[in-house]
């Protein structure tokens, strides 16, 4: 007797949301017997986890905040898996991103006085999405042109700029009026992303916006448009695709134009929304987590959104224990790990269920 | 915020600029005159006052894990010392592996807004976060190790450990037989570059003939590419091995290729064995005791500490010299006592630029920012050596000491 995995002929929306539902529990059972054994309370545990990652405007504030890159990187990636272009490389994009984002607040002003101030914002808006989008396309048209694996170029490329992002601020771009730390000057406020609402929700600036902005465009050109319908049709059933007529090559290099510019993008309020300037510690995986979002959200736009909200909530929310019952970082880790386990360990059996096999029978 | 910037920027170029001119002006042979506090000339800063049975919050950020066994783990230690040493007065807590940057913004203002009344950031890429949260909480104490910006409620500590760093480079020059001693360090900031040079220093005035060679990691606290680079290091011949990281796994990758190592943050004899020869170590609690002790009674001010109270060297192995042990000794005396110094010419670059001239010492703005390498390090500095740096002092390079 074996077990075997056997592809379900349907997939239904009821049992998907039971599926997850119990993957959650199954999460925070799991941690609740870690959280034992460690000698704390769970339920204690898990209401301050909610408290301190929504528990009051700061802490909100605080949530949304991290979710923003999640987002934008979300969306990025998903749009291009959509299609079936592995863009693992939404890390690198989003460094080219703060690359360009930071060119331009460094040297913009200087160079050119004469500019109304208010412009510069905009400016590094698109130059962010063109350095994203640029980024995007060496691994697109190496794909297009030449067949080359983009999981292994896309992975390699984010390396390549985030060492690039340390050499400028280790060497040429380091602040002269910082001791020789590391570090570029601070941007001028000008080119600061204003709050949305800096009473409600302190320190939520307009990347937030953007990033709903995105979703509902993206949501609607993928799902009401033409060339949406290509690009789905082109990552579920290329055969099809091509006897349709439908280019691949123009089709890939474009969906690399817009991840990569998503993922820019979410350099672009990362650096002009938080940190001011160019630093250590600007990079903090966004791009990658992105790949995650992409994946539990199942490409969704919509998805997105509320993954990376929720993602944000673990995240804050397991710093919080830290401070709020004494635990040691790693069992925040831990606990979000599970949680990926069972999640996406879960999501198995949406579209496979567990058959057992006598030996001997063959499959019908 | 840019107007805050410049006055930060401002404050700490005069803070600098007083404690460079205190400096010159004390008669040589006084003690203390390494170091001690310099109130900061502003405003008073923020008075705690706790009600009847509260208690004092105070709050540690963390760049690592407390289990590095090295730089976070020193501070922890500092923390239980002061927990036991104020008991039911003090609250104590710490937050582990927080990100330089930004992402430590939030850690820091959450300490702040949970009503901590003095927290301690223990990493340089805390400095501008804890600047930045500071004008935001103005009746709450922060200081912050390792930078070099104050304002009225922000104090910067940090030790010279330099002076520990320079006598471990002793030990490590008269060990070496192959000549070759590697270094692990994190980043090339100032005070990585600053403890490379002491150490060289320290190295050939016992071993002209030794030469060190730096290898960067990018990380303060990455167990395996802190290995990795030992290994590197081992491979192409050194037979010690010094480090500027959090963990011990340089000095494990040594004693497993049974080479001699120099530990660094916390006595790592205790962790690793005897072919750790010595540690410069911290012992941030003298300072931090103080520090609570003065909130306490509401005298604490912002300070730009920089002293050598705080730093030292670990128990000596049983595998060094005792000659070695009494000329480190000799030394270091001297330069407690005032009358010697580490970085006094004359010291050429490793380019072949005369830096400090003979009868001249480096100043403490000059060690805070410094970017070249003394000779004897092998590699390319981040920037270019300059001639004619260092003033005219009384001190006498600690190397002649023993001579």
């Amino acid at each position: 007797m074996r077990l075997i995995l056997e592809k379900r002929l349907d997939i239904d929306p009821r049992r998907t949301l039971a599926i997850r539902a119990l993957a959650l529990v199954l999460a925070l059972v799991a941690g609740a017997i870690l959280l034992l054994s460690v000698g704390v309370n769970p339920f204690a545990t898990y209401w301050a986890m909610l408290v301190g990652a929504l528990g009051d405007k700061s802490a909100l504030g605080q949530t949304l905040l991290k979710a923003i890159p999640l987002m934008l990187t979300g969306l990025a990636v998903s749009v291009a898996f959509r299609m079936r272009f592995w863009n693992i490389g939404a890390e690198g994009q989003f460094a080219m991103g703060v690359f360009a984002t930071s060119l331009v607040a460094l040297f913009g002003p200087p160079a050119l006085p004469w500019l109304p101030q208010a412009l510069w914002l905009p400016l590094m808006m698109m130059a962010s999405i063109v350095a994203g989008a640029l980024w995007g396309l060496i691994p697109a048209a190496l794909k297009a042109y030449r067949d080359v694996n983009e999981i292994i170029i896309t992975l390699m490329l984010n390396y390549i700029a985030i060492g690039w992002l340390e050499y400028l601020f280790y060497g040429p771009w380091k602040n002269p009026e910082g001791f020789g730390f590391p570090g570029s000057a601070p941007f001028p406020p000008y080119t600061w992303l204003p709050m949305v609402a800096p009473d409600q929700l302190p320190r939520v600036h307009w990347g937030l916006i953007f990033a709903l902005l995105a979703t509902l465009i993206l949501w609607f050109v993928m799902s009401r448009t033409r060339w949406g319908y290509e690009i789905r049709l082109l990552g579920e059933n290329p055969n099809a695709a091509r006897y349709a007529g439908i280019s691949i090559v123009r089709n890939t290099l474009l969906i690399m134009v817009v991840s990569g510019g998503l993922a820019g993008l979410a350099g672009m309020v990362e650096i002009a929304g938080i940190a001011h300037r160019l630093q250590q510690g600007i990079m903090l995986g966004y791009g990658f987590t992105g790949i995650i979002v992409a994946w539990l959200a199942r490409l969704n736009p919509w998805g997105v959104i509320g993954v990376a909200f929720a993602l944000a909530v673990l995240l804050v929310g397991g710093n919080q224990i830290q401070i709020s019952m004494g635990l040691p970082a790693a069992v925040a880790l831990v606990l979000q790990g599970l949680l990926f386990f069972f999640v996406l360990g879960g999501d198995v059996f949406t579209q496979y269920r567990l058959r057992v096999v006598e030996e001997g029978k063959e499959l019908a | 915020m840019r107007r805050l910037y410049i006055l930060c920027t401002l404050t700490v170029l005069i803070t600098l600029l007083l404690a460079a001119c205190g400096g010159s002006n004390t008669p040589a042979g006084t003690p203390g005159a390494d170091g001690g506090s310099t109130p900061a000339p502003s405003s008073e800063g923020p008075k705690i006052t706790l009600a009847e049975g509260e208690k004092l919050k105070v709050a540690f950020v963390y760049v690592a894990p407390i289990g590095d066994l090295g730089w976070t783990w020193a501070h922890d230690q500092a923390r239980i010392a002061i927990q036991e040493e104020f008991g039911d007065r003090v609250e104590a807590t710490y937050v582990e592996n927080v990100p330089e940057g930004p992402e430590s913004a939030r850690v820091i203002r959450d300490f702040a807004q949970k009503g901590y009344h003095l927290i301690f950031t223990t990493s340089f890429g805390y400095m501008d976060p804890t600047v930045e949260v500071a004008t935001e909480f103005p009746n709450t104490w922060f200081v912050h190790i390792s930078g070099y910006k104050t304002a009225p409620n922000v104090s910067t500590v940090f030790g010279r450990m330099e002076i520990p760093r320079y006598l471990s480079g002793i030990v490590a020059g008269s060990a070496t037989e192959s000549n070759i001693i590697g270094y692990v360090a994190a980043f090339d900031i100032p005070e990585v570059v600053r403890g490379i040079n002491a150490f060289t220093l320290g190295v050939r005035s016992v071993n002209p003939e030794a030469e060190v060679r730096v290898v960067y990691t990018s990380t303060w606290f990455g167990p395996p590419q802190e290995r990795e680079a030992a290994q590197a290091l081992l491979d192409q011949g050194a037979d010690v091995i010094a480090q500027h990281q959090d963990t011990t796994e340089p000095q494990k990758a040594a004693a497993e290729a049974e080479a001699l190592s120099i530990g660094y943050d916390s006595d790592m004899s205790g962790f690793v064995g005897d072919t750790v020869l010595t540690s410069p170590v911290w012992d941030w609690g003298v300072k931090y005791k103080e520090i609570v002790q003065q909130v306490l009674d509401g005298t604490y001010r912002s300070e730009s500490y920089y002293g050598a109270e705080i730093v030292g060297l670990a128990p000596f192995s049983p595998q060094v010299d005792a000659r070695i042990v009494s000329i480190v000794e000799e030394q270091d005396a001297a330069i407690r006592a005032g009358t010697a110094d580490v970085f006094c010419g004359p010291i050429n670059s490793n380019t072949g630029v005369l830096v400090v001239a003979e009868g001249k010492c480096l100043t403490d703005a000059e060690l805070l920012s410094m970017d070249w390498y003394v000779e004897g390090v092998v590699g390319e500095a981040p920037a270019e050596a300059k001639e004619g740096m260092g003033e005219e002092s009384s001190k006498v390079p600690a190397r002649t000491i023993s001579e």
